[in-house]
C-alpha cells in the first residue's frame, strides 16, 4: 500500500497527474470510501486493503472531463469495465491514468455479520499481501474466520488477475476463482418456469427500489436512465403492483446484456442482498453458447456479439422455443 | 410482568395474529424486513437490524390515495344539440373520486427497536403537524406497538447520543416493553393499548418469577456494552436548531458528498426519512393516485419545467444532512432526525453515512482550531 | 389552511369544471374553475397556490390569478412550458380537473399592506400572483393609497391580461399603469426595454411596498434597482416557486432550510428570504 502511496505522490509532484481515485480510509475498520486524492495530505487517509472492494472505473466518466490527468487505481476485474467505457465512448482514456493494483480477493463485512460477529472495534489479516486469517477483535471477544470465507462471492468466480489495460502495475495478486461461473446459473436453469419464477419473485420482492444497483453500475451509463424519465410511466421510485418490481430488473439485464463485463457491483451494493448478477450473467451464458465464448471489455475493439451480425448468427427460434422446457 | 419461552414464540404470534394483524421481522431470502406475519412465516426478532426500518408500518413505502374514474357523459342530442357540438360532447368524461381507506383495525407492531420507536415520534412531528395527514394518524391511533431492547447493539449502533435507551424499551414511547434475555421473552405493558393487547392473548404467558430481576440484569448489560460502541461519544456540537449558516456554506460538504451515487439506499433504510412522492398508475378502471417513499438523494427529486434548485450532487447529499441535522431540529425544538439505528453505516454502497459526515465536520474544527 | 371539514384527506382534491378558457398570449391560457354544482371550490387570500391536476397525467401548484373579491369563480393563468402544462392547454371548456387548496401564506393585504402606497413589478407571467393582489386591493381601493404596476414582458403579445390592464387597471383612481416591452415592435408605441432598466427610468420614490414577480433573473435584477433608489429589504415581497408535489409541508421537496415553500411561502419578504439558504 505505501508504494501505492508513494507513487501516486510522485505523480501529482512530478505533473503527470493532478489527481488519483482510490480509497479513503472509513471510520469503521470495514468501510473505506472511494474519494479524490489532491493534496499530499489527502494520502494520509488513502488506504487499499481487503475491503477496497468498489469498482472505481465509473468514477473517470465525471474525473475524465476535469482538467488535466486523473491516477484510477483498478483491481484486474475492473479494468474489463474500463475497457467497455472506452469502447462506449464514455470516458476519456487520454485523461486517465491507469495505475493496476494487486488483488487476492475483496472482502465482504455481509459475511461476517452473517457468521455472527458484531460490535467490531478492528480488523486485521484483511492487507492486500499476506495470507492469514481475518482477525475480528470485537466487544464480545477475538473472532476469525479464513480470508476465503469472508471473500466476497463474486471472488470465488474471479475471471483472472490479469488486468487488461493499464499504464502501470503496483502490487502483486494472489489466484482466488475455486469456484464454476456458470454453477448458479445452471441450477437456476434447471428448475421448473414455476420453480425458477417462485425463486426470483422472492429475491425481487425484497427490492426497496433504491436503484443502487443501477447507479454503481459500469454498464448503467446513460446520461438519463429510461427509469428517471419523467414523462412515461417507466419512472418510477416503488413497485405499485407485484408485476412491476420484476420489471426493473430485468429491463434493466437487458439493456446492459452483451456490455455487463460481471464485475458484480450490483450484488454486491444490494442491500437487500438480491443475487442480481444472476440475470447478467444468464445472459453471458446463453451469448458464450449461441455466439461463441464473448467477454465484454476484455478487448476494446471487440465487437458485442449482440450488437454485430453475421450470416451464421443463431436464428432465434433456435436460440428460444417459446413454452420449452 | 409476562414471560414466554423462545420456543413457544410461535404460538405468542399466533396468539397475537389471532386477534390483530401483526406486522413484525421476518425473514425472507436470507434478509429480515418487516412484513405482516401468517402461519408459516419464519418471525425473527434476534437479527438486531431489519434492512427496512419499521416505518412501512405507519407510512408504508406505497399507499393509495385515492382512485380516480372517468365516466362517460352520454351526448345529449335529443336536447337538440348539433352534431358538432353532440361529438365534442360525447368526449367528455366526468371525474368521479374514491379516497383510499383509512386503517379502521387495531395491528401490532412487535420487535420494534427503541432507535425505531424513536423514530416514530421524529415522523409524527411531520405527519400530525397541522395539517394532519390523515392516513398517517388513522395508522398511528390502530398500531400497538411492541418494543424490543437491543440485546447485543452492534458497532453501527450510535443511538444513545440522541438518548435512545437501547436496554429499556419502557423508555420508548411504546406500548409494550419486552426483553429477549437467554431463551425466555419478558413482556411488560406499558400503555392501556398496550394492557389491553396483553389481557388479549395473556393465556399463552407463563410464570417468570424471577422476571424482574432477569430484565434487570439484561439492562445493565446492555448499558455495558452500549458505553464501548465505537461512536458512543460522538458529539453533536455544532448541530441542531439554529446552525444552518455556521454548516451551509462549510468546504467540508465538497469532499464528503465526493463518492454518493445518488441512489436511495441511506433514505430507504432509514427510520426517519419521510419525504415522499405522489404519483399516478393508470389501470383499466381507473388511476390509481399513490404515495411513495422519495429520495431527496435523486437527480429529478425537486426538478420542475424550468429547471431545479439543486442542481449538483453536493447540493442534493448536504440537504439531506442539513435537513436531519439542522433544518429538523429547528423546527421541532432542537429534537434530531436521526435515531442512531446505523442502518445507513451498514447499507451506503459507497460507505458514505451520518456518522461519517458528523465526524469530518469536528475534524475540520480540530485542523481550523490547530492553525 | 385546506378544507378538511368534509373528512377529506388533505391529499384528496376536489373535482372542478372549466367553465372558461382565455387565450392571454401565445403560450398563456386563463382557466376558469367552478365546483361541478356551480360556485367557487374554496375561498382564499390573494397570493395562495392549489394543486391542478389532471389524473393520469400529472399534478402542479400554480397561483390563483382571481382575487378573492370574485364570488364567482377562481382563475389560473398557466404558461404551457411542461408536461402537465402541455395537457392542460389541451383542455376544452366542460373538462373536468382536480383541485385542492388553497395553500401557502397570501400577500399581508389586511396587515401590513393596509393604508400603504403599492408598487407592482411584474414580468411575463409573473402577473399571475399578482393580478389577485391587484385585483383585491382595486376592489378595496379605500384601505390603500397610491397603487403603481410596472408590468413588463417579451413582446406585446406576451403581456397577460392586457385587456383588464387597460379597461379597468388603467381607469381606476389613483393607480399609474407602465407597460414595457423587451423589444421594439411594429404597432407597439409604449415603452421598450427591460423591466429592471425602465424601473430606474421611472425611479419609484420609496413611500411604498414593493411586490415583485417574474423570472429568476428579472427578479435579481429589480431588487437590485430598488435597492438602488433606496428601498429596504423589509418593504420588498416576492413569491418563490419550487418543486411541489403535497402542498402541506410534509413531501420534503419544496423545502429550504427550515421552511417549507408551500407552506410558509410562496410569499417572502427579502429580508426572510435573505435568512435561507442560497438554494432558491
Amino acid at each position: 500500500m505505501q508504494e501505492l502511496i508513494d507513487r501516486l505522490k510522485e505523480l501529482i509532484a512530478d505533473g503527470t497527474i493532478v489527481r488519483a481515485i482510490g480509497w479513503k480510509k472509513g471510520d469503521m475498520p470495514y468501510n473505506p470510501e472511494p474519494a479524490y486524492f489532491t493534496e499530499a495530505e489527502d494520502f494520509d487517509d488513502f488506504v487499499y486493503d481487503g475491503f477496497c472492494g468498489a469498482n472505481l472505473s465509473k468514477m473517470m466518466i465525471e474525473a475524465g472531463k476535469l482538467e488535466g490527468k486523473t491516477a484510477v487505481c483498478l483491481k484486474p476485474c475492473d479494468t474489463y469495465s474500463f475497457n467497455q467505457l472506452i469502447r462506449e465512448h464514455r470516458v476519456n482514456r487520454e485523461n486517465t491514468y491507469i495505475i493496476g493494483v494487486g488483488c487476492r480477493g475483496k472482502l465482504d463485512i455481509e459475511k461476517a455479520r452473517k457468521a455472527g460477529i458484531k460490535g467490531i472495534k478492528s480488523i486485521s489479516g484483511v492487507e492486500i499481501e499476506g495470507d492469514g486469517d481475518v482477525v475480528f477483535d470485537t466487544i464480545y471477544g477475538e473472532k476469525k474466520m479464513a480470508y476465503k470465507d469472508l471473500m466476497l462471492d463474486r471472488c470465488h468466480v474471479c475471471k483472472g488477475k490479469e488486468h487488461v489495460i493499464y499504464d502501470e502495475l503496483i502490487g502483486q495478486s494472489q489466484d482466488t476463482d475455486d469456484a464454476d461461473r456458470f454453477e448458479e446459473v445452471r441450477k437456476i436453469e434447471a428448475m421448473t418456469p414455476d420453480e425458477r419464477f417462485a425463486y426470483f419473485k422472492t429475491e425481487l420482492s425484497k427490492c426497496i427500489r433504491c436503484n443502487a444497483c443501477r447507479n454503481v453500475c459500469p454498464a448503467c451509463s446513460c446520461r438519463k436512465c429510461v427509469f428517471d424519465n419523467t414523462k412515461f410511466d417507466s419512472q418510477q421510485k416503488a413497485n405499485v403492483d407485484s408485476f412491476e418490481e420484476k420489471m426493473f430488473h430485468i429491463i434493466r439485464a437487458f439493456h446492459v446484456a452483451g456490455r455487463c463485463t460481471d464485475c458484480g457491483e450490483c450484488s454486491r451494493v444490494c442491500p437487500e442482498g438480491i443475487p442480481l448478477h444472476l440475470f447478467n450473467r444468464k445472459f453471458i451464458k446463453d451469448i458464450d453458447d449461441f455466439y461463441g465464448e464473448f467477454q465484454a471489455g476484455k478487448d476494446p475493439e471487440a465487437q458485442s456479439p449482440l450488437t454485430d451480425f453475421t450470416f451464421e448468427d443463431l436464428e432465434p427460434k433456435d436460440a428460444v422455443g417459446r413454452g420449452d422446457k | 410482568m409476562y414471560s414466554i419461552s423462545k420456543n413457544n414464540l410461535d404460538s405468542l404470534y399466533q396468539a397475537i395474529a389471532g386477534s390483530y394483524d401483526l406486522f413484525m421481522p421476518i425473514k425472507t431470502a436470507g434478509q429480515t424486513n418487516y412484513g405482516f406475519w401468517k402461519d408459516g412465516d419464519e418471525g425473527d426478532i434476534d437479527t438486531l437490524k431489519t434492512v427496512r426500518s419499521g416505518k412501512d408500518a405507519f407510512f408504508p413505502q406505497v399507499e393509495q390515495l385515492y382512485k380516480v374514474s372517468r365516466e362517460f357523459i352520454p351526448a345529449d342530442v335529443a336536447s337538440g344539440e348539433d352534431a358538432e357540438k353532440a361529438a365534442d360532447t360525447a368526449l367528455r368524461t366526468k371525474l368521479n373520486i374514491t379516497p383510499g381507506k383509512l386503517v379502521d383495525q387495531d395491528f401490532v407492531i412487535f420487535g420494534m427497536r427503541p432507535c425505531d420507536v424513536r423514530a416514530i415520534e421524529v415522523m409524527d412531528n411531520v405527519f400530525l403537524a397541522d395539517p394532519v395527514d390523515s392516513y398517517y394518524r388513522s395508522r398511528r391511533e390502530h398500531g400497538i406497538v411492541v418494543a424490543l431492547a437491543c440485546h447485543e447493539p452492534e458497532e453501527s449502533c450510535f443511538c444513545t447520543i440522541f438518548g435512545v435507551d437501547p436496554a429499556d424499551p419502557s423508555k420508548a414511547k411504546a406500548d409494550v416493553a419486552t426483553w429477549l434475555v437467554g431463551d425466555r421473552l419478558y413482556w411488560k405493558p406499558i400503555s392501556e393499548k398496550g394492557e389491553a393487547l396483553t389481557a388479549k392473548i395473556s393465556s399463552v404467558f407463563e410464570d417468570a418469577a424471577d422476571a424482574e430481576s432477569k430484565v434487570e440484569e439484561e439492562k445493565a448489560y446492555i448499558e455495558n456494552i452500549a458505553k464501548q460502541l465505537p461512536n458512543a461519544e460522538l458529539s453533536l456540537e455544532g448541530w441542531g436548531a439554529g446552525k444552518t449558516d455556521e454548516r451551509f456554506d462549510s468546504k467540508v460538504w465538497d469532499k464528503v458528498y465526493k463518492g454518493c451515487l445518488g441512489c436511495g439506499t441511506c433514505t430507504f433504510v432509514c427510520p426517519t426519512c419521510q419525504c415522499y412522492d405522489i404519483k399516478d398508475y393508470t389501470t383499466k378502471d381507473g388511476i390509481q393516485r399513490y404515495r411513495c417513499w422519495d429520495s431527496c438523494m435523486y437527480s429529478d427529486f425537486t426538478l420542475m419545467a424550468g429547471g431545479q434548485n439543486r442542481q449538483t450532487q453536493l447540493q442534493r447529499f448536504r440537504q439531506r444532512f442539513m435537513h436531519k441535522l439542522v433544518y429538523y431540529p429547528t423546527n421541532n425544538d432542537g429534537m434530531f432526525m436521526c435515531v442512531g439505528c446505523g442502518r445507513c453505516v451498514e447499507k451506503c454502497p459507497q460507505s458514505l453515512n451520518i456518522v461519517k459526515v458528523i465526524k469530518a465536520f469536528a475534524n475540520e474544527k480540530e485542523v481550523s482550531a490547530d492553525v | 389552511m385546506c378544507d378538511c371539514s368534509n373528512g377529506r384527506d388533505i391529499l384528496v382534491p376536489q373535482v372542478g369544471v372549466i367553465t372558461g378558457i382565455t387565450q392571454e398570449t401565445p403560450d398563456v391560457k386563463t382557466f376558469r374553475v367552478n365546483a361541478p354544482e356551480g360556485g367557487k371550490l374554496f375561498e382564499h387570500m390573494p397570493g395562495q397556490c392549489a394543486m391542478v391536476c389532471i389524473p393520469g397525467v400529472s399534478e402542479g401548484m400554480f397561483s390563483i390569478t382571481s382575487s378573492p373579491t370574485n364570488k364567482e369563480y377562481q382563475e389560473f393563468s398557466i404558461k404551457r412550458c411542461g408536461l402537465l402544462t402541455e395537457q392542460l392547454h389541451g383542455l376544452r371548456v366542460g373538462d373536468m380537473v382536480t383541485v385542492r387548496g388553497p395553500y401557502g401564506n397570501n400577500f399581508p393585504v389586511e396587515t401590513e399592506f393596509k393604508g400603504k402606497n403599492l408598487l407592482f413589478i411584474a414580468g411575463g407571467i409573473g402577473l399571475a400572483p399578482l393580478r389577485s393582489v391587484i385585483n383585491y386591493c382595486l376592489d378595496n381601493r379605500e384601505n390603500y393609497g397610491r397603487i403603481d404596476i410596472l408590468y413588463g414582458s417579451r413582446s406585446a403579445d406576451d403581456l397577460v391580461k392586457l385587456q383588464e390592464i387597460q379597461e379597468v387597471w388603467m381607469k381606476a383612481p389613483n393607480v399609474n399603469v407602465y407597460l414595457t416591452i423587451d423589444r421594439e415592435q411594429e404597432g407597439w408605441d409604449g415603452h421598450v426595454g427591460f423591466v429592471p432598466t425602465y424601473l430606474k427610468e421611472i425611479g419609484f420614490s420609496t413611500d411604498c411596498i414593493g411586490i415583485v414577480c417574474g423570472p429568476p433573473i428579472m427578479i435579481k435584477f429589480v431588487l437590485q434597482g430598488l435597492k438602488e433608489l433606496g428601498f429596504k429589504d423589509e418593504q420588498i415581497y416576492t413569491t418563490l416557486e419550487l418543486r411541489m408535489k403535497c402542498g402541506v409541508g410534509k413531501c420534503g421537496r419544496c423545502n429550504i432550510g427550515s421552511k417549507y415553500v408551500c407552506k410558509d411561502g410562496p410569499v417572502f419578504r427579502f429580508d426572510q428570504i435573505d435568512e435561507l439558504p442560497n438554494e432558491y
